[in-house]
């Protein structure tokens, strides 16, 4: 099933590229082994393009820089990536008609450091089938359920539905998540104000400041961000104390607020293994609670509930779960 | 040599860290990095690869400098120092302690970093050699030899037992007051356990990559090459790789004020950042291609040309597992024709 | 056991001095708490200067190591620290961390040489030292000419020295324009580059430059029209720099690091270097 797809999409790219319809395209590169997989462009050449079940990455951001040069991209988008795309057109940070999208359809990703909890490693090479991996290692052969190690962003998926493409490959039924959405963020709320405050003092601890997760992050897109800024006062750069982890944390979810479309790849990325996007989640589960049910990137819109008053919203001061 | 049975090693901790402050791979959050050693903590001495290297011992993210007071137009420097106590680091293993050789290139050459060069002096490394490595792993390129690293103290883990060899005088000491918890043990044990840690390496996917690759041609030619722009092409700039480095040392100086105490610390920084290099006149490497070049030119052709050939990478493969878009040094390492056939 | 001697910790000095040269230039004299001079150094050497709370920078020293009482820093007003610098008053302290870099070879490659001196703006900071150093050891070298341009005559820096000492020095031909005219301005009025062509310098002097790196391109362009070899031009680089030793990876250019293997480089090395600075 993976390779029927993988090739479609390539005859599709390849297509377009002789076409003249695109002058580029936008997807993935697989690297050194099966699970070692880069965004990448492809022009001439497609050695190495690739679509499986670790292609977790989000190619919207790419966008961002990839259409302020000349040509078209054709690009990839999973269903939760195109809810990222619909958000930065929201944002003007993306120009459309720069950009072809071709949706496709997406199982859930698959996070190669479940495999290692696993106690499997020295992999060489894996061969992916509809429900399993299987492994080779220096250690010998393997097989893992795929359901076993979704990652983080997809154990939970909110949504298989691709909101905006201009042409769209999907083969098989796709099945999200969502019941499950909020079952982690409400153990949290279920906490005392204190194994709450332990839970995020334990996993902030832990960040070292690399900030892969802001620029990765497709609501992170700032040209000068207020912790690159020397005259902010905020310029760190280190987690010079648990404060400062925990402001850069805050202040990030809060200024993604509204815009965050729970893509999940904060946690993708964080090389300490830090829950980020629960703190986006939260936000989100209160917003649908006192604002009304809402999913950035949804629709092309400049308005989310943070920045669109009515009057009947609930008050800036009301404070809402969360055990004393 | 001696050994211990493993699950002895939690009365060996409490021994040790009666004596000097242990630092060695602690479990938290479901995250194994080297931390501070202290009763109830969940020990992973096995864990192969830490998130963070052991670097952060002697080199740490953030280490306050010194403190001023400003009184009007006066200033006192107040050095805020304690004298360095001994410390133990264990679980080291040979990748991280080659980087060690490769940062003390850095800092104790003249003039000596004195910040580094005290924790250095402190510190009792126990190094332990690898049995199981991972695919990402190629220390061998670095002609490293995983199965015998060295430092103060030596340990190997076979079957259910750690065996312990002390190098140094200072690892000698510190075994001669813990001696108790040991008994004799096997040197051919260990000898046969190498060889087949040997072995395992040979296995791997990276061991027989060619890192001479950048430094084989002329230096302007490699730097011009435009295999970078492709290489770089997915990187977020982000400093995953030079935070989980060994050896990136690059730092900044910064001030932290508050009213009248005004603390100067260094952080950790990173080539990858756009700021990094930013003046009030200009910017030398404005693209992030450059940035990315400037790292791996820095560890495969810069820092050998300053160091007697030695690379400033030791094949831990940190990058290699954690760079969010999978670029990592192997990659440029084979775009520059180091894949061995 | 002798205390080491700690690189990154600074000395408290004081302004005794301050000149303002130009709009947005002052020169500050500094000396040690003692009175006397914080450090002995050579022409074109740099020190950190720093203002607690706001931050430390690189400065090129300006005065000559022949000057025995003081050091003196010229500084334009561009960042943070040297606003504030810019704000202060004599009697102000500060610290300082130096003397460091390579210097210009004073010693060796340029005695008995002909010196041509071309600087833009604040560029003729670093050079002041090896021009009053040349003063002070005249019959060492051979004749100097001395090619300054800045954007308008308020913006020469040192202007009365050249005026006053400068001109009347002995084998000294200073040559002085500005970008744009001027009232009151009777002198030279073109970019430096082709000033320097138009004063034809015989092309076996010795060429030092410190300027924009604009100026600098156009004019080594010049300078290689006129038959200079590059062997005989020199010039000083700038970079971000955190610790001035070697360390912090900042200005690392290829395999050289601007604060210790710089920031004097004959253009000879500038050549086998990445076009990075």
């Amino acid at each position: 099933m993976q390779e029927k797809l993988e090739s479609l999409m390539q005859e599709l790219a390849l297509k377009k590229i002789a076409s003249g319809e695109v002058d580029r395209v936008l997807a993935w590169k697989k690297g050194e082994s099966y699970f070692d997989v880069s965004p990448a462009i492809f022009k001439e050449s497609f050695d190495g393009f690739t679509y499986n079940a670790f292609c977790g990455a989000n190619l919207s951001k790419f966008l961002v820089e990839e259409t302020k040069k000349e040509g078209k991209v054709l690009v990839f988008l999973k269903p939760c990536d195109t809810y990222s795309f619909n958000q930065l057109l929201s944002e003007h940070r993306i120009n459309r008609e720069k950009v072809y999208v071709v949706g496709i359809e997406c199982q859930g990703k698959l996070d190669i450091n479940k495999v290692y909890a696993k106690g499997i490693d020295g992999i060489l090479d894996i061969e992916e089938t509809d429900s399993e991996l299987k492994i080779k290692t220096i250690y010998g052969d393997k097989t893992v359920k795929k359901d076993e190690v979704f990652s983080v962003k997809c154990e939970t998926c909110k949504s298989k539905k691709l909101v905006v493409f201009d042409e769209k490959i999907v083969l098989n039924e796709m099945k999200d998540n969502k019941e499950k959405r909020f079952d982690i963020v409400e153990k949290l709320e279920s906490m005392t104000e204190e194994e709450r405050f332990a839970f995020w003092q334990a996993e902030l601890s832990k960040c070292i400041r690399c900030n892969a997760c802001r620029n990765v992050c497709p609501a992170c897109t700032c040209t000068n961000c207020v912790f690159d800024n020397n005259k902010s006062g905020i310029a760190g750069k280190a987690n010079a104390d648990s404060f400062e982890e925990k402001l850069y944390h805050i202040i990030r979810a809060f200024h993604v607020a509204g815009r965050c479309t729970d893509c999940g790849e904060c946690s993708r990325v964080c090389p300490q293994g830090i829950p980020l996007h629960l703190i986006n989640r939260k936000i989100i589960k209160d917003m649908n609670t006192n604002y009304g049910e809402y999913q950035a990137g949804e629709t092309v819109t400049p308005l989310n509930p943070i920045v669109d008053f009515k009057k009947d919203d609930v008050e800036a001061n009301t404070v809402v779960g969360g055990k004393k | 040599m001696l050994k211990i049975d493993i699950s002895s090693l939690p009365l060996l901790y409490e021994k040790i860290a009666s004596l000097y402050p242990l630092v060695l791979p602690i479990k938290k959050a479901n995250e194994v990095n080297y931390d501070k050693y202290s009763n109830g903590a969940e020990v992973s001495l096995f864990t192969l690869k830490t998130n963070k290297s052991p670097k952060d011992m002697f080199f740490p993210q953030t280490e306050d400098l010194m403190k001023f007071k400003v009184d009007g137009q006066k200033i006192e420097i107040i050095d805020t120092r304690k004298e360095a106590q001994p410390f133990v680091v264990m679980g080291v293993k040979a990748c991280d302690y080659k980087a060690f050789e490769v940062l003390d290139r850095v800092f104790l050459v003249d003039p000596i970093d004195t910040y580094y060069k005290t924790k250095r002096e402190a510190g009792i490394i126990i190094t332990l050699a690898c049995d199981r490595p991972e695919e990402s792993c190629f220390c061998k390129a670095f002609n490293i030899d995983a199965s015998s690293p060295l430092g103060d103290i030596t340990t190997w883990k076979v079957g259910d037992k750690l065996f312990w060899k002390a190098n140094t005088q200072k690892g000698k000491d510190l075994t001669e007051k813990i001696k108790d918890l040991f008994t004799e043990g096997d040197e051919k044990t260990v000898e046969k356990a190498k060889q087949e840690i040997t072995e395992t390496i040979s296995k791997l996917p990276f061991s027989n990559i060619d890192v001479n690759a950048l430094s084989k041609d002329e230096m302007l030619d490699t730097f011009k090459s435009d295999k970078w722009s492709k290489l770089s092409e997915a990187c977020l700039g982000c400093g995953t790789c030079t935070f989980v480095c060994p050896t990136c040392q690059c730092f900044d100086i910064r001030e932290f004020n508050a009213n009248d105490k005004i603390m100067r610390f260094r952080c950790w920084d990173s080539c990858m950042y756009k700021d990094f290099t930013k003046t009030a006149g200009g910017q030398p490497r404005p693209t992030q291609m450059q940035r990315f070049r400037q790292r791996f030119m820095h560890k495969l052709v810069y820092y050998p040309e300053n160091n007697d050939g030695l690379y400033s990478c030791v094949g831990c493969g940190r990058c290699v597992k954690k760079c969010p878009s999978h670029l990592n040094i192997v990659k440029v390492i084979k775009a520059f024709g180091g894949e061995k056939k | 056991m002798e205390k080491e001697f700690e690189a990154l910790i600074p000395q408290v000095c004081v302004i005794t001095d301050i000149r303002k040269d130009t709009p947005d230039v002052k020169t500050f004299r500094v000396v040690a708490l003692d009175g006397k001079k914080p450090f002995i150094h050579k022409p074109g050497q740099c020190a950190m200067l720093s203002i607690p709370g706001v931050g430390e920078a690189l400065f090129s020293i300006t005065s000559s190591p022949t000057q025995t009482e003081y050091v003196e820093f010229s500084i334009k007003k561009c960042g943070c620290v040297t606003e504030m610098l810019h704000s202060f008053e004599v009697g102000q302290q500060i610290t300082v961390r130096g003397p460091y870099g390579r210097c210009f070879p004073v010693d060796t490659v340029f005695k008995g040489k002909d010196m041509l001196f071309i600087a833009g703006g604040i560029g003729l900071a670093p050079l002041r030292s090896v021009i009053n150093y040349i003063r002070d050891n005249r019959k060492d070298y051979g004749k100097v000419a001395i090619v300054y341009g800045s954007r308008s005559a308020d913006d020469l820096v040192d202007y009365k020295e050249i005026i006053d000492e400068w001109q009347k020095e002995k084998d000294f031909d200073v040559y002085l324009t500005i970008d744009r005219e001027q009232e009151g301005w009777t002198g030279h009025v073109g970019f430096v580059p082709n000033y320097v062509k138009e004063v034809n310098i015989p092309n076996t002097y010795t060429a030092v430059l410190c300027g924009p790196p604009i100026m600098i391109k156009f004019t080594l362009q010049g300078l290689l029209e006129l038959g200079f070899e590059k062997k005989n031009i020199y010039t000083t680089l700038e970079l971000r720099m955190k610790c001035g030793i070697g360390k912090c990876g900042r200005c690392n250019v290829g395999g050289k690091y601007v604060c210790k293997d710089g920031p004097v480089f004959c253009m000879t090395e500038l050549d086998e270097l990445p076009d990075e600075y």
